[in-house]
């Protein structure tokens, strides 16, 4: 035993010595080339709130492109050097987004942004990328009507998560009247006004669709869900679709439940609510209920358990969940990397050129392509609420769903087209008259 | 002989096998389930409903709670209990022996979906017409009028002699009179509009505007007189229900106003005090409040198995917790700010954000989920449009038992006499030996304590989290402004008038044009009257 023990220490200051001597000369090639080529990492820029209202939801998202990047350098980084993250705190305050924005692009110097939740701190970003010619990856689904040369969309347009939606509760549920619920900022009321036009389309009777808006963090629905419950008992399934932001679920929910309404007799499809929201919720209220997402966690697939396993190290919380926009950013960075790799530099043009046709396969199953409208192909997946905070899935398209960035049912954009390839080249190309307008959101 | 013999042997095996047969028949039915998915389980679960049998009951209801799985290894079909200890109890769902394993079983949820399991509801529904528990039996009425056919129909006919509550019987022949309505021939229909005139089931105003719509689409001309008897009965009989319904509406808006009003009644009641009173500008009023709630988050995390009775424990908690930290605000701070209001609103502005960060820190900045307990859950259904949910019903009242308790407090106890002495005019009050100091501390305390009670209820209503107070500060300022500085009445009628306001433009404006009218009205009020509803008289009020 004790010969052993002798031998095992012997051998573990060999180790030692040899460590010693291997980490001696990575420092010294590591000083010798920092000497010859002054910062050699590539930059990447991270853009979400850690303080403030949107802190709950961006902050996981600053922890995953953390992730990406340690994994990334784990393989040796990109085109031979690492990565290194910039992270900036924008606070949740939409005119700092656009500052901290370009103090990324100037004074840092990043070769590529992964930013931003709102869709208004996305448009405070916008004209800071385009003038300082940037690259920002946004992973949140949203409400379209927006392409821009310097973003790729990687979360979810209108018609890869609102739109098949609605088509599972009139084909599959068989609901006939809509109560569109939501809260009063641009998300909502471009979404709705998409699915109005949408259900209007598919013969739906104005006095069938029944549209509403709330503040933000409204806490009191007791006259709204009893309106809901009024419209639902003319005799035709009712089903409601909600655009509800955040907090002010909990209480929706809850009235629902109080009232006596069940997800079997209207049942509430959200689009913001994931495991992630689940998380801080009693749960009970919500069973049955819907959710649209192109991801869920309880998704059975070994690269959706090895990203599970890797999150949960990663954050040191056995019980963490992962959710859409993560798997978003997941996507857009592996995306990144490959274009970078393909491009052979990190310039954004080439970089930007490269990018289209990249595939990444999803996390769920399938492969994710990016579009020449800078909008990704996904799958589309509708689960419904468990007592443990997780989405089964109880229907999901068929293939992947080409994201679209201007809607074809509104009157606004049905003729608009984007196609950053030649020769169109241009983000809002109208196919009627033939010409780019240049106003690309 | 021996033939006959065994002729009637053979028989006499057939009468005893037969249930024999079709239990196994139920049994092969069931273990089928995890071989099905979500599209085609439909017919197999209406194979296992056509069987008399316990086990179906038992299984149907299973699968309705998501309670059913299958063994992975065997595919045996198993019904799951999950302990509060975090462990599993399998039950055979055919033998109904329970299942002995190790650690946590690998096993598979029977899935489900809303359409699967309202499928489920109708089928246990049928089913359920004999059970013994009458609100059983109701909720199966209930739920087969609101699908009824030739099939349930007749199911109901069968059962409506065996009934004996008067409840139920009278839901059956609406039932079927709704049935008639729809099916029936012109006579039948008239009858059973007259049946269902005082009905003021859904379902039978739908039934109602059917046939008046049918009707409307015939010509004037081909209408039959027994038509024309039918639409004037079905117009006279939809008129009396429109205007029941109109009357509950009211009733039910009015309702939810003084709901809406006795949680702004409890968020500003404190700041009545504090504010109100002691004239002290304390923006750390909502973080008071977010303190009562996280109390509550605290109590039922330590007693997980009371959720029913954590309530109580938490109201006298929060009370004592935001009180004392509202007494150290005031020894700490407040004090040493006496008569420089622009100082000590910054003061308490910054001891609020200070207070968001410690929770922040302690509890993480993700809300925390408070459980409601059972009691506090579901609705009294006064009919079938009508309906209290207890949770509101219960914070009215309770709101209103802690204003008076508080009226009580400052009109009828010694303390509450000094609290008034102090605030009307503090320095004869000091030269009648009143330690205005303590007093000043004690009544800043209350206030807080208050809002820590409200804390408790408003932990029922919306999320905990670090932002809450900031959510109901502004509020509490509107109300106390609005009802006259100093006066509890005044804020028990401001509370409860813009609480209902609000709740009767609510369906009009919808609720941001609501809130909008409803600020825009208080700044004009304001403006003609700067003292609020109730404004304080005499010289105490100079």
């Amino acid at each position: 035993m004790a010969g052993a023990n002798f031998e095992q220490i012997q051998k573990d200051r060999q180790m030692k010595l040899k460590k010693l001597i291997a980490a001696g000369t990575i420092v010294a090639s590591g000083l010798m080339t920092s000497m010859t080529y002054a910062a050699e990492t590539i930059k990447v820029g991270v853009l979400h709130s850690l303080s403030g209202t949107m802190a709950i939801s961006e902050t996981t998202l600053k922890d995953t492109v953390l992730m990406m990047i340690e994994e990334q350098n784990k393989k040796g980084g990109l085109l031979g050097k690492k990565l290194e993250p910039v992270v900036v705190d924008p606070a949740s305050n939409w005119p700092l987004f656009a500052e901290k924005t370009r103090e990324l692009l100037s004074k840092d110097k990043v070769d590529v942004i992964f930013g931003c939740w709102t869709s208004v701190s996305r448009k405070s970003v916008l004209p800071v990328v385009e003038e300082l010619n940037g690259l920002l990856f946004y992973p949140v689904q949203y409400e379209g009507e927006e392409s821009s040369r310097n973003v790729f969309y990687t979360g979810a347009a209108p018609n890869q998560q609102a739109i098949p939606a609605v088509d599972y509760l009139m084909n599959d549920i068989g609901a006939e009247r809509w109560v569109l619920l939501g809260t009063d900022y641009v998300y909502p009321r471009t979404t709705n006004k998409i699915l109005e036009a949408y259900l209007k389309a598919n013969g739906v009777a104005d006095k069938d669709i029944m549209i509403n808006y709330t503040p933000f963090g409204h806490s009191d629905w007791q006259s709204i869900v009893s309106e809901v419950k009024k419209f639902g008992s003319a005799g035709k399934k009712t089903a409601v679709v909600s655009t509800i932001n955040g907090d002010a679920n909990v209480p929706f929910y809850k009235e629902l439940g109080n009232q006596g309404i069940s997800a079997e007799d209207i049942p509430v499809v959200a689009f913001s609510v994931g495991e992630e929201e689940l998380s801080g919720f009693d749960t009970t209220p919500l069973v049955g209920h819907l959710a649209a997402w192109n991801y869920f966690q309880s998704v059975e697939s070994d690269a959706n358990e090895e990203f599970i396993a890797t999150w949960r190290e990663f954050i040191g919380d056995e019980k963490r969940v992962t959710n859409d926009p993560m798997e978003a950013t997941y996507i857009g960075f592996k995306m990144w990397a490959k274009a970078v790799e393909k491009a052979g530099t990190t310039n954004v043009d080439e970089v930007e050129q490269a990018m289209i046709g990249i595939t990444v396969p999803n996390l769920t199953g399938g492969t994710a392509v990016m579009n020449s409208n800078h909008h990704l192909s996904k799958p589309v997946l509708i689960g419904e609420i468990q007592d443990n905070g997780q989405l089964e899935v109880v229907w999901e398209t068929a293939g992947t769903v080409i994201g679209d960035a201007w809607s074809d049912y509104l009157d606004s954009s049905k003729n608009l087209i984007s196609d950053w390839t030649k020769p169109v080249n241009c983000g809002n190309f109208d196919i009627k008259t033939a010409k780019c307008s240049g106003q690309q959101f | 002989m021996v033939r006959r013999f065994c002729f009637i042997l053979t028989l006499l095996m057939m009468v005893v096998c037969r249930p024999a047969f079709a239990a196994d028949e139920v049994d092969s039915l069931i273990n089928q389930l995890p071989h099905k998915t979500l599209r085609n389980i439909t017919p197999l679960l209406d194979q296992i409903a056509g069987h008399k049998d316990e086990k179906v009951r038992f299984v149907l209801t299973e699968i309705l709670n998501g309670d059913l799985y299958y063994l992975k290894s065997n595919r045996q079909v198993v019904s799951v209990r999950k302990s509060d200890s975090g462990d599993y109890k399998l039950t055979d769902v055919l033998s109904l022996s329970v299942l002995t394993q190790d650690g946590k079983p690998s096993i598979k949820k029977i899935r489900t979906s809303n359409r699967i399991r309202s499928h489920i509801r109708g089928l246990l529904a049928q089913i359920d017409l004999t059970h013994d528990s009458k609100a059983v039996r109701l909720a199966a009425v209930q739920e087969i009028l609101e699908n009824i056919d030739e099939d349930t129909v007749a199911l109901i006919k069968k059962h409506q002699s065996n009934e004996q509550d008067s409840e139920i019987k009278e839901l059956m022949a609406t039932a079927v009179a709704l049935y008639q309505l729809n099916e029936g021939a012109a006579k039948e229909k008239i009858a059973a509009v007259t049946a269902l005139k005082e009905s003021l089931q859904p379902e039978v105003r739908n039934a109602m505007q059917v046939q008046l719509n049918r009707l409307a689409e015939i010509e004037k001309t081909e209408l039959t007189k027994d038509d024309r008897a039918l639409q004037k009965a079905l117009t006279s009989a939809v008129d009396s229900i429109k205007q029941k319904r109109k009357f509950y509406e009211f009733i039910e808006n009015l309702f939810f106003g003084l709901s809406l009003g006795s949680v702004l009644l409890l968020a500003a009641i404190g700041l009545a005090i504090t504010f109100g009173v002691m004239g002290v500008i304390n923006m750390a009023h909502g973080e008071m409040i977010m303190l009562g709630a996280y109390t509550t988050y605290v109590i039922q995390q330590m007693f997980p198995q009371w959720i029913d009775y954590s309530l109580f424990i938490a109201i006298p908690a929060a009370f004592i917790v935001s009180g004392s930290v509202g007494i150290l605000i005031e020894r700490g701070v407040i004090r040493f700010l006496k008569g420089r209001p622009l100082e000590t609103l910054l003061a308490t502005f910054g001891i609020s954000l200070i207070l968001q960060q410690v929770v922040r820190s302690v509890f993480s900045p993700l809300n925390r989920t408070v459980a409601a307990p059972e009691w506090m859950s579901g609705s009294w259904q006064i009919n079938p449009i009508f309906s209290l949910t207890f949770n509101r019903l219960y914070i009215i009242l309770f709101a209103l038992a802690v204003f008076f308790a508080l009226l009580a407090f400052m009109k009828r106890s010694s303390l509450g006499l000094h609290v008034r002495a102090v605030a009307q005019n503090r320095e004869m009050a000091r030269a009648l030996s009143v330690r205005s100091d303590r007093v000043d501390a004690i009544t800043f305390g209350l206030g807080s304590g208050i809002a820590g009670i409200a804390g408790v209820v408003l932990s029922q209503l919306t999320n905990v989290g670090p932002n809450l107070g900031q959510s109901y500060i502004i509020d509490s300022f509107l109300v106390v402004v609005f009802g006259g500085v100093g006066n509890l009445w005044g804020t028990l009628v401001a509370a409860m008038s813009l609480g209902t306001i609000n709740k009767f433009l609510e369906p009009v404006t919808g609720s941001v044009l609501a809130t909008i009218i409803v600020l825009v009205g208080l700044v004009l009020f304001i403006q003609k009257r700067p003292k609020g509803l109730f404004p304080q008289k005499g010289r105490a009020a100079e």
